[in-house]
């Protein structure tokens, strides 16, 4: 009995990390979070540095929210839950500064920021408050994991074509001419809509697919 | 001049680094709340109060902080300094002006916790405004973000009688509809203070 319930957390939280990647990916499908991180998703090593602070915050918040699952009165549950977030983004912001510190000027007020993702509010709600710790982790690194590809894939993609660049290399022939418009915030809106767009036709044709293969 | 420097400030938070359009904040209400013309206008409104309570908030807590030297401390002291104040403001207005309270009403807890508050915050700091500057800057913003919101409720309200294809509706339209939106704003590069 013990076994079967041990087995089915497992399975439990495997499905959740991959949840997090597709088909609930916090980008794309969702739409959540991204607020203070499309601003600074112009190049690729932006884009990769605020997604891997974001989603490091996600996960240390929901270990230690799901640890004290059983303490936090579920009246200030909130508040607790955004003290929680501030500290390690305060943290966070600080290791960058240290580390890197060009890299911290680039994304200036942005990084503090992260303290207001609605994407890591509502998967502490969701999930990290009522869970035990490993399927709380394993849903924040799915959800994290999820929110870094569909957010370095937007950031190289603006690079490709608005710098002709990747991640600081040359990789476009000389010759190309480099969009301007994909540097502008409008661009970021643009190549966000053709994600979506693309996603969506993704997905509906492996679903198609899958269905085909059930019926034969 | 003087006078000068702060209407420059007013218009570059308002139209040339629109909150929503140059920056991206607030994208969760300004693609939640735009469906709906009258909503949208008030959600306007709300915004620009909050920013405003915001604004002066943050800079007595800049005051304070310094003068006991514990400035890594302001990101946590911002949000729950904000919250709470928007908190008391709302009931002072439900006792004082129900009119308003109802213009405002169901909005404000809403947006306690946006970016699009809190940046106006961090901006201001980070740029060092004084209190004044600080005011004309969080009422900017609260008006380039009305404006915003404006617009795309009224293009979202016409786009109901179009027939769009399956493969765009919903987000991916209304992304579009920012990204053109966000260009046209590009168009007022140049005008006012150049922060």
């Amino acid at each position: 009995m013990a076994d079967s319930s041990l087995l089915n957390e497992r399975e439990n939280a495997a499905a959740r990390f991959k949840a997090g990647l597709w088909r609930e990916n916090p980008i794309l499908v969702q739409a959540l979070g991204m607020c203070p991180v499309l601003a600074v998703s112009n190049t690729g090593i932006n884009a990769l540095t605020m997604s891997l602070a974001t989603a490091s915050v996600l996960l240390a918040s929901a270990i230690v929210i799901s640890t004290l699952r059983g303490i936090i009165p579920p009246q200030v549950r909130l508040a607790c839950f955004v003290l929680v977030i501030a500290t390690f983004v305060t943290l966070t912001d600080m290791l960058i500064e240290a580390f890197a510190l060009e890299l911290h000027r680039a994304l200036g007020a942005f990084l503090p920021l992260i303290v207001v993702n609605c994407m890591i509010l509502s998967r502490i709600e969701i999930m990290a408050s009522r869970q035990p710790v490993p399927v709380a982790a394993l849903d924040a690194l799915g959800m994290g994991g999820g929110f870094m590809l569909g957010l370095i894939t937007l950031g190289s993609l603006r690079e490709l074509l608005g710098r002709g660049t990747l991640f600081g290399t040359q990789v476009m022939p000389e010759s190309f001419e480099p969009w301007q418009v994909m540097q502008l915030p409008g661009g970021g809106f643009f190549t966000l809509a053709a994600l979506v767009i693309g996603f969506y036709l993704l997905d509906r044709r492996w679903r198609a697919r899958r269905t085909a293969e059930a019926t034969t | 001049m003087i006078d000068a420097e702060l209407w420059g400030l007013f218009l570059n938070a308002a139209l040339v680094n629109n909150f929503v359009l140059a920056y991206f904040l607030g994208i969760c209400p300004f693609l939640g709340v735009s469906a709906r013309l009258e909503s949208a206008g008030r959600m306007g409104l709300a915004v620009t109060f909050v920013m405003l309570v915001a604004s002066l908030c943050a800079y007595v807590i800049n005051r304070l902080l310094g003068m006991i030297g514990a400035e890594y401390l302001s990101l946590i002291s911002y949000i729950v300094v904000i919250a709470s104040a928007v908190q008391l403001v709302e009931m002072f207005v439900r006792k004082t002006s129900p009119a308003l309270f109802k213009a405002l009403g169901i909005f404000l807890p809403l947006i306690t916790t946006n970016c699009a508050i809190l940046a106006v915050a961090l901006f201001q700091t980070q740029r060092e405004y004084g209190l004044l500057e600080g005011l004309v800057f969080a009422f900017g913003a609260g008006m380039g973000f009305s404006l915003a919101l404006v617009l795309m409720a009224g293009i979202r309200e016409r786009l109901r009688l179009v027939d769009v294809p399956d493969m765009v509706q919903g987000m991916a339209i209304t992304l579009v509809l920012a990204g053109i939106l966000s260009l046209a704003f590009t168009g007022f590069a140049g005008i006012g203070a150049s922060t």
